[in-house]
């Protein structure tokens, strides 16, 4: 005698995208925090100590803002044209921005007024940045030419003046005190060394590079350019490493996480994407409602700040701990230790002899009505108690009523409460793919059997209206779906002309294979 | 049974033989045994370790009745539609007597009361579907074969079911059942009284007879009923006044009834495969042994009551305590409606691997000839209900090592719905059975016609074809595993492909796993499995492609296929042009992996005709004509255990592995060899005597005695002998010595208890001590004759 084989309830892959380490760690953050600012924020630059307050640079201010503070700490006002790059010294203390008006401007970040004004470009200047020994800054303008400075006399030290297009990124070596690294709009990046008075290494990214980030270790540098973000290798001269082509619109911004594994790119197209630095594979995508301008990582990844062309600024804070632990629902207590083990820590002794304990099976309460062909009752416990919250096993002992042909006395006889109950249960999971082909039918059965008390009881006529409502939007649903793949198809059948050809071409090959094995065939069924 | 030199065919696995074991009835002789008949034979179990102690063997036709002798409950009859009825010693095995009787026998009847008088149902001589009941007066002699004349006939017009007709309380009356008229006649009034039923009640239940059964101690009749109502009829012996009870539990005709031999209980079963047990003047007190697994066809209680037995449609007899537990299953060859899978050999057990139980796989030892175990491949409550559309297992394939068992369960409701599932199995080396470890809900939209594993045996992965009636070819792969940690490798769908919508029919994997064929109608396309490229196509019109096949071995470069159109075609694949034809029709075409020959099985004129060959010359090896009635539907080569050194040429295609094959009558069929069967005929002789041995306390005592004295004599040639307790060697002697040299009784008994003991002592010091006991013995006795 065979025992009762409980309802078998499928396991459905899971929808959407595939949960893995990465998705949590970025997932794992609180909703966004929207600052208006006056204008397309350009730059978001972290302090290098703490507090790691961050500077915004936006339109002609640049703000500080603190990590939790949803106001500016401090706000530069002094520009008189349209700030760029605002950017930290190593120890915090300065901070050097470029402006529209070709003036880079060098503040003490407690003070107002700039320390330092370095006057000598002649076109705006969108890149400025301090060298590691801290006493030089860098600066790449529009006028093709990027200059260093020397702070305590602000005076100019050298111009390099190799580029033949706008510079719009670059930044210094934090190992080296020479070295730093230009991205410009003739499609080039330059790796400059301040003792030689030219370039040391020229790599070609073949769009506009908008974006330059260094590796922590220096050797690698990643450009970002038109929709292609490159990884070049310094130690090998210059030599690309890998080209992603992972956004439809200019990626804007880089940014490396904490701890390097993960790299960061934003883009005008409204996504910022993660990829995994050893495979540089999308590991992660987040989206932003416009075209993102700038990028940053708090240290320890604690903050994902943002900067949109609408100006607007997005703070995303990661949840603390307990924050996110809340999320899983709670666990129910267990029975105490001493009912536990109460008896199990019982050593057998060596005459003894043991008796197996039948291993007891448990049914669910739906399976017990099944097992006695209580097919009402087991539709009933299905919908009610702890299996309501998974509309798969509500299903599964639908299906299973079906498969038994019992499904419409299953249904029938319900009054005004129950009806109302299923109906619920089917209105809210009808629409959902995975359920579909079993619920429709069973909505079927239950118009025909209700068809003649429809009218008296407004509850259940409500529900009815509203499933009625529920299915015409799902049809117009699908043939919105079935024109818009009638419309792909038409652009995949144009864009893949040469289809045709080969079909015709093989069903010929084919004609002679006949051919051939029909002129064979002969001599042999006479040999035969 | 065709002769065909020394090669014949003969039925295997029990398919035949089983397949009627069902509609007999199986009878208890003691708690020891069980009787039934089973195809041309009569089985004897024991109930206690499920085996098969006797085939008795003798009846030239379906054995349709078994019965125990009222008068000696060590002897059965059987009857047969061959004519006769015969007694059989079934202890030992030995036919006692023949009766002829000259009509099929339908079914047997007997009672303590009528000693020399059987009553057996058999057809009217003039119309063939109208039955009677007769008593046949038994001569007496001493003959073996007795021809039976005094007839006379007592019920005419009754069923042929054995269920429907049953001996009241201690042979008084008979009663009979027969579509809605209940007819008892009473040997002492010599007169039947007749009852009717109305053909309908008012809801509609069917009131047809089933199956009776009447109350060993009193008047009570028990009847079953189309619509699964038991009736209780009582007081019949008056026309009028007659009255039965109602019982109604089974959804669905009742097929039996039986009343236990005190007349407590009563036991019903039917459809529902649930025994019910039914206190008899209390019927609401029913105790219910449910999920025996198929419909139960009959049943039977042992004479003292204390175990009952029920036959079921899949083969299966249950043999069930008085207690309502099941105790024993004696199980042949699961027998279901039509091999839908193919016939398959599972490469580690080297088990026959078909259809079994409803939505099970059934694998079955075919060098032992006993079930090894059901695979459930559908997982889920079977619903014994007649008319209910169930899951069944329609495709199964295994790969070359056996890791991997891919399944295809289908389930159709509607014709626009049809529900399928392609389940993939790992062997799990722990547990050493089939794991689930991929589910694909409807892997296409239309049903599944072939699926085979690539079975090269060096490639990595494995790679799974199927092919469907929607048009396409899938390729599933099994993937690694997905980076979340909780899950292992799966399958997946790794290539889909389609030929000018053509509908595919069949798909072949090369030996070497380099090469897969699929036909399309009337088309073979040839594709790499490495990059799916379609790499050529075949064709030989007119006519659909039925059959594919690539050559094994040497002739690998061969690919034969057979067309509706009666043409066996063979396809040389290194100069893609057709290398030889012939006009067939070849219903079915396999090859031998471990040869290089491939089997034709040719449908003519209702015979199959089987046609053995190499792909590399048309000129067959063997062939045989008419090997059975009917198309052969399924077929396989299953390896040998020992490889035969045949060398002649007819019959060395069968040395390295044997073909099965069933027939569209549910027969499993194969080829043996002259000698082999001698071998077969003799092992199983030996397997009897040993069984027979009835495991007593004495026999364990005696057993482990003779074990021991066996292994201290190892050199003896009697060691194999000693297993019985005539073995001792001091009772040997004491069985041998002549009477009048023997010592006084007196004087021996303690000597033969001393034997019985277990022997510390060595055996040449214990052999000397019996010799000192014998020169003492016959000294006394000298000295009393002088």
């Amino acid at each position: 005698m065979a025992s009762f084989k409980p309802t078998k309830i499928p396991i459905y892959p899971k929808l959407g995208e595939k949960v893995t380490q990465d998705t949590v760690y970025w997932k794992n953050y609180k909703a966004p925090v929207q600052i208006k600012e006056f204008g397309a924020v350009t730059n978001i630059h972290f302090s290098p100590v703490a507090p790691h307050n961050y500077a915004v640079t936006a339109f002609t201010r640049i703000h500080i803002y603190g990590p939790f503070s949803q106001e500016p700490v401090k706000s530069f006002t002094r520009f008189k044209d349209t700030a760029y790059c605002g950017r930290y010294r190593s120890d915090g203390q300065l901070l050097v921005a470029g402006c529209e008006d070709s003036v880079v401007r060098l503040f003490d970040v407690s003070g107002k007024v700039a320390l330092r004004m370095f006057k000598g470009h002649t076109k705006a200047v969108h890149v400025t940045d301090f060298t590691s020994e801290r006493y030089h800054i860098f600066t790449g303008s529009d006028d093709y030419t990027c200059r260093l400075w020397d702070i305590p006399n602000a005076t100019e030290l050298n111009t390099y003046q190799e580029h033949t297009d706008y510079i719009r990124c670059g930044v210094t070596s934090k190992l080296n005190r020479d070295l730093f690294i230009t991205g410009s709009y003739d499609h080039t990046l330059k790796l400059f060394d301040a003792r030689v008075d030219k370039s040391v290494i020229t790599m070609d990214h073949g769009q506009p590079v908008e974006s330059v980030l260094l590796y922590p270790s220096e050797g690698l540098v990643v450009s970002a350019g038109g929709r292609y973000v490159k990884v070049w290798d310094l130690l090998k001269g210059g030599q690309p490493l890998v080209s992603l082509k992972n956004h439809h619109k200019t990626v804007t911004s880089l940014c490396l996480s904490s701890n390097g594994q993960r790299l960061l790119s934003a883009s005008l197209d409204r996504h910022v994407k993660v990829y995994n630095t050893t495979n540089f594979r999308v590991v992660h995508n987040f989206d932003y409602a416009a075209s993102v301008l700038s990028l940053a990582l708090a240290p320890d990844d604690e903050s994902i700040i943002v900067g949109m062309t609408n100006g607007v600024l997005s703070i995303k804070h990661r949840k603390s701990p307990e924050e996110s632990k809340e999320v899983s629902h709670q666990q129910r207590r267990r029975p105490s230790y001493r009912v536990f083990v109460k008896g199990k820590n019982y050593m057998p002794k060596q005459d003894d002899y043991l008796v197996s304990k039948p291993v007891r099976e448990y049914l669910t309460k739906y399976d017990k009505h099944l097992k006695k062909f209580n097919i009402s009752k087991a539709l009933d416990s299905a919908l009610q108690g702890p299996s309501k919250r998974k509309p798969e096993v509500t299903v599964a002992v639908i299906k299973e009523l079906d498969r038994r042909g019992t499904l419409k006395n299953a249904l029938a006889g319900r009054d005004e409460k129950a009806l109302s109950e299923l109906l619920h249960f089917i209105t809210k999971n009808m629409v959902d793919f995975r359920f579909a082909p079993v619920l429709v039918p069973a909505a079927n059965m239950i118009l025909d059997i209700y068809r003649s008390v429809i009218g008296q009881s407004p509850v259940v006529d409500r529900q009815l209206l509203y499933l009625q409502d529920l299915l015409q939007k799902e049809i117009n649903y699908q043939q919105e779906l079935l024109d818009v793949l009638g419309m792909l198809d038409t652009l995949f059948a144009s864009s893949v002309p040469r289809k045709e050809l080969l079909c015709s071409s093989s069903s010929r090959t084919n004609g002679l294979a006949q051919g051939e094995t029909a002129s064979t065939a002969r001599p042999e069924l006479q040999a035969t | 049974m065709v002769e065909h030199g020394d090669i014949r065919v003969v039925h295997r696995g029990g398919i035949a033989r089983y397949c009627r074991f069902l509609c007999e009835r199986g009878i208890f002789c003691c708690c020891r045994f069980l009787l039934c008949g089973s195809g041309y034979e009569v089985k004897v179990f024991s109930t206690s370790t499920e085996e098969c102690i006797h085939d008795l063997r003798a009846h030239t036709d379906l054995v349709t009745g078994v019965l125990l002798r009222p008068s000696n409950h060590l002897q059965a009859y059987s009857c047969s539609t061959d004519g006769t009825v015969r007694l059989w010693d079934y202890t030992d095995g030995i036919l006692i007597k023949t009766y002829v009787i000259g009509y099929p026998i339908y079914s047997i009847y007997t009672s303590a009361n009528h000693s020399g008088v059987l009553f057996v149902v058999t057809p009217t001589s003039d119309k063939r579907s109208e039955f009677q009941l007769v008593a046949v007066h038994l001569p007496q002699s001493g003959d073996q074969l007795v021809e039976a004349r005094e007839f006379s006939a007592v019920l005419s017009d009754v069923s042929s079911n054995p269920a429907a007709t049953s001996f009241g309380r201690g042979g008084e009356y008979i009663a009979s059942a027969k579509g809605l008229q209940l007819e008892v006649y009473f040997f002492k009034k010599q007169k039947p009284y007749r009852f009717f039923l109305k053909e309908d009640n008012k809801k509609g239940g069917k009131n047809t007879f089933t199956c009776l059964a009447c109350h060993p101690k009193d008047d009570c009749i028990a009847t079953g009923h189309e619509d699964g109502k038991i009736r209780l009829w009582r007081n019949f012996n008056h026309k009028k006044e007659y009255t039965y009870t109602t019982l109604h539990w089974h959804h669905s005709a009742v097929s039996s009834l039986c009343f236990t031999p005190e007349g407590t209980n009563l036991l019903s079963g039917g459809i529902e495969s649930v025994l019910v047990q039914w206190r008899y003047n209390q019927e609401s007190q029913r105790d219910f042994l449910p999920r025996l697994g198929a419909a139960i066809t009959h049943i039977a209680v042992s004479p003292d009551g204390a175990l009952f037995c029920t036959s079921h449609s899949d083969n299966k007899i249950t043999i069930i305590r008085s207690s309502i537990q099941v105790s024993a299953v004696i199980q042949g060859l699961v027998k279901g409606d039509s091999v839908r899978t193919d016939l398959m050999v599972d490469p580690r057990s080297k088990a026959l691997v078909l259809n079994g139980k409803p939505g099970h796989l059934q694998f079955y030892s075919l060098q032992r000839d006993k079930l090894l175990y059901n695979l459930d491949i559908v997982q889920q409550e079977y619903i014994h209900q007649s008319g209910l559309e169930q899951f069944e297992v329609v495709k199964a394939a295994f790969d070359a090592y056996g890791n991997w068992l891919a399944t295809v369960e289908e389930r159709k409701q509607k014709p626009t719905e049809l529900e399928l599932n392609l389940k993939l199995w790992a062997f799990d080396e722990q547990t050493q059975s089939f794991m689930l470890n991929t589910t694909i809900s409807a892997p296409h939209e239309a049903r599944i016609t072939a699926m085979c594993f690539c079975h090269s045996t060096d490639s990595q992965t494995t790679v799974l074809v199927s092919v469907s009636k929607d048009g396409h070819f899938k390729a599933w792969q099994l993937a690694p595993a997905t980076h979340t940690e909780d899950e292992g490798p799966s399958w997946s769908c790794d290539f889909v492909g389609a030929y000018h919508s053509l509908v595919p029919e069949c798909c072949c994997f090369s030996a070497d796993g380099s090469l897969l064929a699929v036909s399309f109608q009337e088309v073979v396309t040839v594709w790499s499995p490495a990059s799916w490229e379609l790499l050529t196509t075949l064709s030989q019109p007119p006519g659909a492609i039925r059959n594919l096949c690539f050559g094994q071995l040497t002739c690998s470069k061969y690919l034969l296929g057979t067309t509706d159109k009666n043409l066996l075609c063979c396809w040389n694949l290194l100069t893609c042009s057709l290398e030889w034809s012939t006009s067939m029709d070849v219903s079915l075409l396999l090859s031998d992996p471990f040869s290089e020959n491939m089997a034709a099985f040719c449908c003519q004129a209702g015979c199959t005709d089987l046609f053995v060959f190499k792909p590399s010359e048309p000129r067959p090896l063997f062939s045989h004509k008419a090997v059975c009635l009917g198309k052969v539907t399924r077929a396989v080569f299953a390896p040998r255990e020992k490889m035969l050194e045949s060398c002649e040429e007819t019959s060395q295609w069968l040395n390295h592995s044997q073909l099965y094959f069933v027939t569209q009558y549910m027969d499993l069929l194969t080829f043996t060899t002259k000698a082999e069967e001698d071998r077969l005929m003799a092992s199983s002789k030996q397997l009897v005597i040993s069984d027979s041995v009835a495991m007593t306390p004495f026999s364990v005592l005696l057993g482990k005695r003779s074990q021991q004295e066996g292994q201290e004599a190892a050199s003896s040639l009697l060691a194999e002998r000693t297993q019985l307790p005539q073995g001792s060697a001091a009772v040997r002697e004491l069985l041998q010595t002549p009477a009048h040299v023997l010592p006084s009784t007196s004087f021996l008994c303690s000597m033969f208890v001393e034997s019985l003991l277990i022997s510390v002592t060595d055996n040449r010091k214990k052999g000397r001590t019996i010799y000192n006991y014998f020169i003492v013995a016959q000294q006394h006795f000298m000295s009393k004759i002088e």
